[in-house]
């Protein structure tokens, strides 16, 4: 066995890599672009190399650099993670001519997977379900309806040269099927001249099921069971649980075996995933992932393997020494993905600097963060794993829904209190969701805006003096009369007002009753209308973060505006000219519509030129100068209306 | 530094009905107090709210910084006072933080009586101007006033310490680099328009605030020209056609918030002219006070019970500890800044005279601020004393008083009579601040002795006269002037006429001197003069 490796990777899943490693016996080496410098997988690995600056393709996508940095530190092996080269079959190759071990399947069988179309044909010849269709040169009437029918409906039909839905119709009847192609070959020709069409079979609420594959060099192939990974946003998997919670005993034998046939068929070693779309107890293959999968970790909550430690050891050259059936398979796991994203702004993905990050003791974090580190733009948005193990399905969401309640993120905006909605969701609960779960319930899966974080930032803000002395004590004290504490800020991009007073708070006028407040360096605990409520408070600069059961809320000072708000003038309909003078310029006529600031015309005089400027947006009702007029001071130019 | 101990059992029976009866008063002032902030009555406070506006104090929380304590001056004043309601005399003034900034506030109450200035409210607004300029506190003016009220004009127009006072403290404070800024938030008219006349920087909401030397009547009346208030005298005329203000704003939250920039722009620096320490609470609860003072004014409390609860630690470094044992002298500190402390523990003789001169002499050679903890039933009457030269020891005191150059502070916690006020720092000798508890009682003398010395001179009269005066008659006259003395010797009746700028509770005293100290403790002494310290 090598005794160094080196992780071409960075966050998360190189700190993972780099915890097995280390608990093997083996030297770590990180790998960093200048913009991961002082992060975490270069603070946990025994040596770090410098690659390059921020730009993946300038660093982690290169494979000479690398590769010289694992000769430079005598690494025997590469671990390429998921994603930047770890499906990159020139970087398997080169690996091998350097002599290094990739731990990682063939350059061959990345490169038979890495084409979706090939890959279909390849495991379809070795006989596991693909998505029924037709995409043959028969494009009579007569050969169309009859693939139709083999297909069966619901079935799509796609323009293909087609491209943005043009020419794709939805049939979910055989006598709809005529009328369906001739339409769809009309716009096919009209946007791409061509009218070849192509039939499949459409799945409208399937499940995205997934088998793990473990094959050492001798071709052992096993699969460690399958992975329900339909909760999905915006095509990325968030939520991720194992066993499948629709999946019987014989439909898993079916899709293990057809997995591992599939798997076979390329000749895999290592780690690798074969992904399924299922529906209504029939699955088809979609595509494989010659890698390790981020969401690996459920599976080895409930086989109580190492993925990284067995493909290490395959690597390696060992055997797998167990059978099928020796796998165990125990209880259930939930992970959900925790991603730098504000699902309020359609899940765009948020940058900063994490003034703090703290995630619960009892479960499984797979971090590559730390409080003070950056998240920039150049790489993927995802901070974290917390995954739950439980001896069944609810104990586990359970543990997690916990979990993610103890999370504490700020600096960020991020997916936590979204994902705990999720979990709680009843459509979830039940099991058989979809992939279509995340669209279908996007309304109540966002948050709704409570006043709780607000009331929790204003007394925090009275907690945190700045130096000693009875002024600096903001304790809002009156003379004979209760205190009086009004703290305005701004959160997202609305004013908040919070009135504090004895035993009271009052938020946007709404009341609440606030008592036994107790405040601990950063943590408030304090009862409002009788609930207890525990928060977790981070300044970063003038911003208030306040953490609420692993949501979290940004509040920044509220007087901001001050002077700066321009106020355009209350008379406003007549515009005047502000000196004596010539017109020189009209640059409206009656009926424009003219933006606040806009220049309605100029008058020269006193050898400058004065541009006279709407003071408000509306219309032009009239134009009372011309070009060449002079004009005294005070003179109408303009009349704006409504 | 010593620490003061205790004698106080406050587990006893005494203990309790001390604490009961004082309790009783805190309540009473604070239900009082309650009753005041509110403002005008209802229907004012309603129409107010409806044009848009805030309330006086809701105007003042927003513009002070979120929890800044405020430190009001002159609340009780008015009260009782007219025939009309005048809750905090029409206007309310105090010490508040603004951008970092502690700041003399100035509201006008638009809801009590239109915010027009009664003999009070001018007295107040300048007892406000007069604690700026002694402690540099930058002035704001939430201006909302209808200007003088009219039926009372002659108590308030013409004499040097009426309405145009206001105008000339505003110039000389201004001169003295004093920042003067208004928010001009309601009606500004005739002497009021003054105020943001005289202010450095003015600040007009639109559509609500106006400044006119005559309104739309007055203009109609003299020279038969109608206009409306807007037109005559608003926001958009003020901020873009006469400069009167430097600022528009679109509401009063809008305005307050201009107004907290131009603070922080205002480029005011202080520094501490005292040593400072981390504040410490006292070793004994500011609660216990309740219980310490006696229910009975004559019932005598060693005053250093009530210094154990005041200041840091209970720490108390006493000076002369062993002459003139009635009055106890010594350094401390309140809210971690240094207090010479002098405290009445009986009548005052010519020892207690001489040691209270020679401290207030090293106080003020050492810079450190006075507090006079007044409980005074005069200096000590008799022919030994006179014949020893009482009157002249006294003298020497109120002249260490009246010429002690540093910031000095009066808490009555007690009684407050004759000579003895003048000697320990009573209005007329510049305290900084001056509070009165509630169970204190001032005049020229006890109701009591009042009462004999009166009764004596008339029945004397009478007697010279060969008339009888029925016995009767001389206890009800007596019994009249012991009320005339109850009633004009209260705090309530004191405080409306702002001889204090306030009622305190005595568990907040700690609070209000350590907030009123840090203020105080900022602008540099006078030069000092060529003598040293007198021994007395």
């Amino acid at each position: 066995m090598f005794d160094t490796l080196l992780i071409a990777n960075r966050g998360e899943i190189a700190c993972r890599v780099m915890r097995t490693a280390t608990r093997m016996g083996l030297r770590t080496v990180a790998v960093y672009s200048d913009a991961d410098a002082h992060a975490q997988h270069v603070r946990l690995a025994d040596a770090a190399e410098r690659i390059g600056p921020a730009p993946a393709r300038e660093s982690y996508l290169r494979i000479d650099a690398v590769l010289d940095a694992a000769e430079r530190h005598g690494a025997g092996a590469v671990h390429p993670g998921y994603g930047f080269l770890s499906e990159n079959a020139e970087f398997a190759a080169a690996c091998e001519e350097r002599g290094i071990v990739f731990v990682g399947p063939s350059a061959r069988a990345i490169r038979a997977m890495g084409s979706k179309i090939e890959a279909k044909r390849i495991v379809a010849a070795a006989g596991t379900p693909v998505v029924p269709g037709y995409q043959e040169a028969d494009q009579s009437d007569a050969a169309l309806s009859r693939a139709a029918a083999e297909i069966g409906y619901p079935l799509l039909i796609k323009a293909s040269a087609g491209g943005g839905g043009k020419g794709m119709r939805l049939v979910r009847e055989p006598d709809e099927f005529p009328a369906a192609l001739a339409g769809a070959r009309r716009e096919a020709a009209a946007a791409f001249a061509d009218e070849l069409v192509l039939l499949e079979r459409y799945l409208d609420a399937p499940k995205h099921l997934e088998v793990q594959i473990l094959a050492d060099q001798t071709g052992h192939t096993l699969h460690l069971y399958e992975r329900d990974c339909s909760v999905q946003r915006r095509h990325q998997k968030v939520i991720e649980e194992a066993p499948g919670p629709t999946v019987s005993e014989e439909l898993r034998t079916l899709l293990g075996e057809a997995a591992v046939q599939a798997a076979k068929a390329i000749g895999y070693v290592g780690a690798g995933t074969v992904e399924f779309i299922s529906q209504a107890g029939e699955f088809y293959f979609m595509e494989m992932n010659t890698r390790l999968q981020v969401e690996h970790p459920v599976t080895e909550a409930i086989t109580g393997l190492d993925l990284v430690e067995w493909q290490l050891r395959v690597a390696a050259g060992e055997k797998l020494p167990f059978r099928q059936h020796e796998i165990p398979r125990n209880g259930h796991a939930v992970e959900a993905r925790v991603y730098a994203e504000n699902p309020a702004r359609r899940f765009l993905p948020s940058t900063g600097t994490l003034a703090h990050v703290a995630f619960p003791q009892e479960v499984r974090v797979d971090a590559g963060v730390a409080t003070g580190d950056a998240v920039s733009v150049h790489y993927d948005p995802m901070l974290a794993k917390v995954i739950a193990h439980g001896p069944d399905r609810d104990a586990a969401i359970t543990s997690l829904e916990r979990a993610l309640a103890r999370t504490e993120i700020a600096g960020v905006a991020h997916n936590v209190a979204y994902l705990r909605r999720l979990l709680a969701h009843p459509v979830f609960r039940g099991g058989d969701y979809t992939t279509g779960i995340a669209e279908e319930h996007a309304d109540e899966l966002l948050a709704e805006e409570d006043h709780l974080p607000a009331i929790c930032a204003a007394i925090a803000a009275g907690r945190l003096g700045d130096s000693v002395g009875p002024w600096a004590r903001r304790d809002g004290f009156r003379l004979n009369g209760p205190a009086s504490f009004i703290q305005r800020f701004r959160r997202e991009r609305k004013e908040v007002e919070v009135v504090l007073s004895e035993g009271q708070a009052q938020v946007d006028g709404e009341v609440f009753d606030v008592a036994d407040v107790s405040w601990n360096e950063g943590v408030l605990a304090l009862r409002v209308d009788g609930n207890r409520v525990g928060a977790r408070v981070v300044t970063a600069g003038p911003s208030l973060y306040v953490i609420i059961g692993g949501s979290t809320a940004r509040f920044d000072p509220g007087d901001v505006e001050g002077a700066a708000r321009s106020l355009g003038s209350a008379a406003g309909n007549r515009v005047v000219s502000p000196m004596p003078g010539q017109v020189i310029a009209v640059s409206v006529k009656p009926g424009d519509r003219v933006k606040a600031g806009a220049v309605l015309a100029v008058v020269e005089a006193m050898k400058m030129e004065h541009s006279v400027a709407a003071p408000r947006a509306g219309r032009v009702a009239s134009v009372n100068c011309r070009v060449g007029d002079r004009v005294d001071e005070g003179v109408e130019l303009v009349v704006l209306e409504e | 530094m010593a620490i003061l101990q205790s004698n106080i059992d406050t587990g006893a029976a005494a203990f309790a009905a001390n604490a009961k009866h004082h309790r009783e008063l805190a309540d009473e002032l604070r239900t009082l107090a309650g009753r005041i902030v509110e403002g005008g009555d209802a229907r004012s406070r309603e129409r107010h709210v409806g044009r848009g506006k805030l309330l006086p104090r809701d105007r003042l929380s927003r513009l002070l910084d979120p929890g800044s304590p405020f430190l009001e001056v002159g609340q009780l004043g008015g009260y009782e006072l007219y025939d009309d309601w005048i809750p905090s005399g029409g206007i309310v003034t105090g010490i508040g933080r603004v951008s970092g900034t502690q700041c003399m506030v100035v509201v006008n109450d638009a809801t009590v009586k239109g915010g027009t200035y009664y003999p009070i409210t001018v007295k107040k607004h300048l007892r406000a101007q007069e604690i700026a300029l002694e402690n540099g506190l930058p002035c704001v003016y939430l201006v909302d006033s209808g200007g003088a009220f009219l039926p009372m004009q002659a108590e308030v127009f013409p004499d040097r310490d009426h309405f145009g006072r206001i105008f000339y403290n505003q110039a000389n404070l201004s001169a003295r680099g004093i920042p003067q800024i208004a928010v001009v938030m309601g009606s500004c008219t005739a002497g009021g328009a003054y105020v943001p006349a005289m202010c450095d920087q003015a600040i007009i909401v639109r559509g609500q605030g106006t400044i006119f030397l005559g309104g739309p009547p007055l203009v109609k009346a003299a020279t038969g020209e109608e206009v409306d208030a807007e037109s005559l005298g608003g926001g958009d005329v003020h901020s873009r056609t006469s400069g009167v203000t430097d600022y528009l704003a679109a509401d009063d939250v809008h305005a307050l918030g201009i107004a907290r920039e131009i603070v922080a722009a205002s480029q005011q620096r202080y520094r501490a002219t005292v040593e400072t320490r981390t504040p410490r609470p006292p070793a004994f609860a500011e609660e216990e006070l309740y219980g310490v003072l006696p229910t009975d004014p004559r019932t005598p409390v060693d005053v250093r019970e009530i210094i154990a609860r005041l200041v840091d630690g209970s720490e108390f470094h006493e000076f002369k500890a062993l002459y003139g044992e009635t009055l106890v002298c010594g350094f401390a500190h309140i809210e971690g800044m240094p207090v010479a402390v002098i405290a009445n523990n009986g009548i005052l003789f010519s020892e207690s005279a001489l040691k209270g001169a020679h401290f207030i002499q090293l106080a003020d050679r050492r810079g450190v601020p006075l507090l006079f903890l007044q409980n005074i039933t005069g200096f000590m009457v008799g022919k030994k004393y006179e014949n020893q030269g009482i009157a002249k020891d006294g003298a020497k005191m109120v002249t260490a008083v009246a010429c002690a150059r540093v910031p000095k502070f009066t808490v009555v916690i007690g009684g407050s009579f004759g000579a003895g006020n003048y000697a320990m720092c009573g209005r007329a000798y510049g305290a900084r601040m001056l509070w009165t508890w509630p169970n204190a009682r001032i005049s020229v003398m006890g109701g009591e002795q009042a009462a004999h010395v009166l009764a004596t001179v008339r029945r004397d009269g009478a007697a010279a006269r060969g008339e009888e005066w029925p016995e009767a008659e001389q206890a009800a006259f007596m019994d009249d002037i012991r009320a005339q003395y109850e009633t004009q010797g209260h705090p309530y009746f004191a405080s409306a006429r702002l001889w204090d700028d306030g009622v305190v509770d005595p568990a907040d005293t700690r609070r209000v001197l350590g907030l009123a100290l840090e203020v105080a403790c900022r602008e540099p002494l006078q030069p000092q003069s060529g003598f040293g310290v007198f021994r007395m």
